[in-house]
């Protein structure tokens, strides 16, 4: 039985849609503040970083590193609903790129898994 | 927390800080410039303790042996007694060759070392002079085609070292030099993929390496090259680069000026004028050199224009403190 990592593509479906995704998070004039960094190659990588864990690849995240990485956002005012849009154009990229319904289904539920420390709550 | 011994005097490290910031905040002036790991002004040498793996990822294996890392890049886990470089294993004497101004502000230099240096055009030597002062600067020089190391410098209103380039060192002068660093190289094995570039002020420097390293390497692709400036007297090497245009189909050169009088060249900011021309970019290489604003709003509107993140080469301008 193979994972859901290996069912969806593995590295090469990382790489395929990391640029889909942070252009669409940097599109959106909502959110976009969030992700605006001075380094962007640094920024780059961690969606990359979170894409692989979303697809269910090996990760060291820990419930404790995601809350402590988002809490200056939080204090910037980081809420559900630019959370919901990050996982909209999760969603949107995904189906761009073809992958069975299924299998989304499994990486929203990751990715929602991550809602409470992202958030702070 | 871990103890940071510099000259004989212990300071304890806050939490996350690096060693950089624990000096710095301890009033001691030790070198450093870009704080992200890739100027190398901040190299330090370790006498005793470890340093963490992420401070010496970019150093040199001879300096990694001996334990040279980045003081900007190192946060502590156990206590580390460092001291300056020694200036033997890190630095070459580099003779001065040739001094030509290029422009008002611009002043070419060709070095000459007793120790071949292996590089590549594009990648960047930091030099010091006898007062110690330490600064960044490209190579424009193709190591294959030039007997000696080219770097562009302009003089900058409050830079110290510019001046001093300017004005005080001449040919047959010495100066320290360390290097090569840095990774905004041309890289082969894709011939036929579209460049653009986009460099303001001596941003150029860097970018007439890259564009002569592309050429020698057989690049097939179109290559556009836009530089920028405020006037038209500080676009230099102007004719040279319509030359190259002229002998190569796929080389464009656009000089860009930003300031009212633009005479034949094209009106706007070079990465304005290099985004309208080029709305597209999925499939192109990029490589951005010059002013840090202009390198990072470019670096996202190449990549919202279709451009892939490891496909934007830059460089930066780093602006030293001291």
């Amino acid at each position: 039985m193979s994972t859901l990592f290996e069912k969806i593509g593995g590295e090469g479906a990382v790489d395929a849609a990391v640029d889909i995704f942070y252009r669409k998070v940097l599109s959106d004039d909502s959110i976009s503040h969030f992700f605006e960094t001075t380094d962007m190659e640094a920024q780059h990588a961690k969606q990359k970083a979170f894409l692989t864990m979303a697809f269910g690849g090996p990760n060291n995240y820990t419930g404790a590193d995601m809350r402590a990485a988002h809490a200056p956002l939080v204090a910037k005012g980081l809420n559900e609903s630019h959370f919901n849009a990050v996982a909209g154009h999760l969603q949107a990229t995904l189906e761009e790129l073809n992958v069975p319904a299924d299998l989304i289904a499994e990486v929203m539920a990751i990715a929602g898994s991550t809602k409470d420390d992202v958030l702070g709550l | 927390m871990p103890n940071i011994t510099y000259q004989g005097k212990a300071y304890s490290a806050e939490p996350d800080e690096t060693v950089l910031e624990t000096l710095l905040r301890n009033g001691v002036l030790v070198p450093y410039s870009c704080g992200a790991g890739a100027c190398h002004t901040c190299m330090l040498h370790c006498q005793k303790g470890d340093v963490t793996e992420r401070s010496q990822k970019d150093i040199k294996p001879a300096l990694k042996s001996l334990n040279y890392f980045l003081a900007c890049q190192c946060t502590p886990e156990s206590d580390l007694e460092v001291a300056l470089p020694d200036d033997e294993d890190v630095y070459v004497s580099a003779r001065c060759v040739e001094k030509q101004q290029l422009s008002p502000t611009v002043w070419r230099f060709r070095f000459e070392i007793a120790v071949p240096l292996f590089y590549h055009a594009g990648q960047f030597v930091n030099l010091k002079n006898e007062a110690g002062w330490l600064r960044s600067y490209s190579l424009s020089s193709l190591p294959v085609e030039d007997e000696h190391l080219e770097i562009q410098v302009r003089r900058m209103p409050e830079g110290q070292m510019s001046h001093w380039l300017a004005d005080d060192f001449d040919v047959g002068m010495h100066i320290e030099l360390e290097g090569p660093n840095g990774h905004c190289i041309y890289t082969d094995g894709e011939a036929e993929k579209p460049i653009l570039m986009v460099g303001t002020g001596t941003g150029l420097a860097p970018l007439i390496g890259i564009l002569r390293d592309a050429l020698h390497q057989g690049h097939s692709g179109p290559i556009h090259l836009y530089h920028g400036a405020r006037t038209q007297d500080e676009i230099y090497l102007h004719d040279t680069l319509n030359e190259l245009a002229q002998q190569h189909s796929n080389v464009h050169y656009h000089a860009c000026i930003s300031g009212d009088d633009v005479g034949e060249m094209k009106a706007g900011r070079a990465a304005d004028v290099a985004m309208s021309d080029h709305s597209d970019l999925k499939g192109w290489r990029l490589f951005l050199c010059g002013a840090p604003e202009m390198v990072k709003t470019m670096r996202k509107n190449a990549f919202l224009a279709g451009a892939s993140m490891p496909d934007i080469s830059a460089d930066a301008f780093t602006t030293p403190e001291h």
